[in-house]
């Protein structure tokens, strides 16, 4: 069985001061293998990064089911309870956003680490995985230990998916992880990614601009 | 508040979610049908609620929803109309709590639920030390060794990162932040099994409202306290909270995922709340 089994998602925003439906995506299949790396593509809003946000129950899918192979035992994204999405939001499920959120008084390498420390490590050993993460997306040492909410749009995206991506997943969200990263930067993302990969991690990706990931593309799926 | 005849609420447009089946363990907390009316008033209509063990659940809702009534029936305060609620702790699993008498809901209260109150002389001796504040929650549970009781506030000030050398100094000369951290202090001392925080940042500074948060976000990790909060901050909630119990006119509205019901509110009274946000 597949890690991940996508059949008819769909998603419209009911705004009920407008009397409006607007419409997000409509009657998405796929099937997503551990380890492999899917490319959403489609125009500007067509609904890629909300079909993420669906699977990350961020939005409440309308109609449709996403049946994810967990841990211990077939569960539907959709439709799961919410302190199950939960759980699996800090055991298995990471979403990469586009923008930080960053909280006053904590420290970028904290930020970085914090999940880390959900997940029961020590101080110590998250705050050195987190610089790892850190040193090798290319994160000066010297603001490390400052707070990101005046950092650049470029040093926020690394703090992001560092914290994003930190701890041990089966499937990852990538929402544009890559949009305000400068070269280097992207080149240690990708081999981040492969080594993902290679450990049987999957993931969904949008990219801006997909030549980014060249090479690790396994299967692409085009939303209208 | 609601005055009669009281409208149904419409039910929210949501798509029924499954019964947990991943998550394994018993709710540590199970509120059915609670209600409670002050007069002609009603202030809680039909409320249900379930708490996981070391989840943080957030109620919102604008100013006379209910929120807070729900969270004072929950610390056994005040009488209610109907309704059963259930802790699974020792000594008291299976039993309706709202039926205990008052001697064993005292004794509940002290050894299991810690509260902290936004107006911070609802919950401390103002003119007390704020150590004795801390260490009076141990001598209501039956310590009476002055050593073991110094230690114990002590490790429950450092623990909401309380200053130690001001330990002797009473919540009327502290500021703000640092009366909620003796409140959080004496909630936290005998290690209760349900922590209840009304409005517990509302009325401070934003620099050390981040603070407290920060202290609060530490603790649940190190502690995996369950944890409600009731709060219209909706800021607060997104950093806090785990799920979300949308309240108005006493009646729960909406639950889900707190990015869930912030990014993606389902019922129109919700979709005004979040959209309201400056």
């Amino acid at each position: 069985m597949p890690l991940l089994h996508v059949e008819d998602l769909s998603k419209n925003f009911v705004i009920h001061a407008l009397g409006r439906t607007i419409p997000a995506f409509q009657g998405v299949s796929f099937t997503l293998e551990a380890g492999s790396l899917l490319l959403i593509r489609g125009p500007n809003g067509a609904g890629k990064s909300s079909l993420l946000r669906c699977l990350y129950r961020t939005y409440l899918p309308e109609r449709g089911q996403a049946l994810f192979a967990a841990a211990d035992g077939t569960i539907d994204l959709a439709s799961a309870a919410d302190v199950d999405i939960a759980l699996l939001r800090r055991t298995e499920i990471g979403h990469v956003t586009q923008f930080l959120r960053p909280r006053p008084r904590v420290t970028a390498l904290d930020l970085v680490a914090e999940p880390l420390l959900v997940a029961g490590h020590s101080l110590a050993e998250a705050r050195e995985a987190a610089a790892d993460w850190l040193g090798s997306l290319g994160l000066k040492a010297a603001i490390w230990q400052a707070y990101p909410s005046t950092f650049s749009g470029g040093e926020q995206q690394k703090i992001n998916l560092a914290r994003a991506m930190i701890a041990p997943r089966r499937l990852l969200l990538l929402d544009e992880p890559t949009s305000a990263l400068d070269p280097d930067a992207r080149a240690a993302l990708c081999s981040r990614i492969k080594t993902l990969k290679a450990a049987g991690v999957a993931m969904i990706g949008v990219f801006h601009h997909p030549e980014d990931i060249a090479g690790l593309i396994d299967v692409e799926f085009h939303v209208a | 508040m609601n005055i009669e005849p009281v409208t149904p609420q419409p039910q929210p447009h949501q798509r029924r979610l499954l019964p947990p089946r991943l998550v394994r363990q018993a709710p540590l907390l199970e509120l059915r049908g609670l209600s409670k009316r002050y007069g002609r008033i009603v202030a809680v209509q039909g409320v249900n609620l379930e708490l996981y063990p070391g989840e943080t659940v957030g109620i919102v809702g604008e100013s006379g929803s209910g929120k807070s009534t729900v969270l004072r029936m929950l610390n056994l305060e005040e009488a209610t109309d109907t309704g059963t609620y259930h802790l699974a702790v020792p000594g008291f699993t299976g039993q309706n709590l709202f039926a205990l008498d008052r001697f064993h809901q005292r004794q509940l209260r002290i050894q299991q639920i810690g509260i902290v109150y936004q107006q911070p002389h609802m919950g401390l001796r103002m003119q007390a030390t704020s150590g004795g504040n801390v260490a009076e929650r141990l001598i209501m549970a039956g310590e009476r060794r002055f050593a073991t009781l110094r230690r114990a506030a002590s490790d429950a000030l450092a623990s909401s990162e309380f200053p130690a050398d001001r330990i002797d100094d009473p919540p009327a000369v502290l500021s703000g932040g640092m009366q909620q951290r003796v409140q959080l202090a004496k909630a936290i001392a005998l290690r209760p099994a349900l922590l209840l925080l009304d409005e517990p940042t509302t009325g401070l500074d934003v620099s050390i409202q981040a603070l407290v948060l920060d202290t609060l976000l530490r603790l649940r990790r190190e502690r995996q306290i369950t944890t409600l909060i009731v709060s219209h901050d909706l800021g607060v909630i997104r950093t806090l909270a785990d799920r979300v119990l949308v309240m108005r006119h006493g009646a729960v509205v909406e639950c889900g995922l707190t990015d869930q019901i912030l990014d993606d509110p389902q019922h129109p009274y919700t979709q005004q709340l979040v959209s309201a946000r400056l």
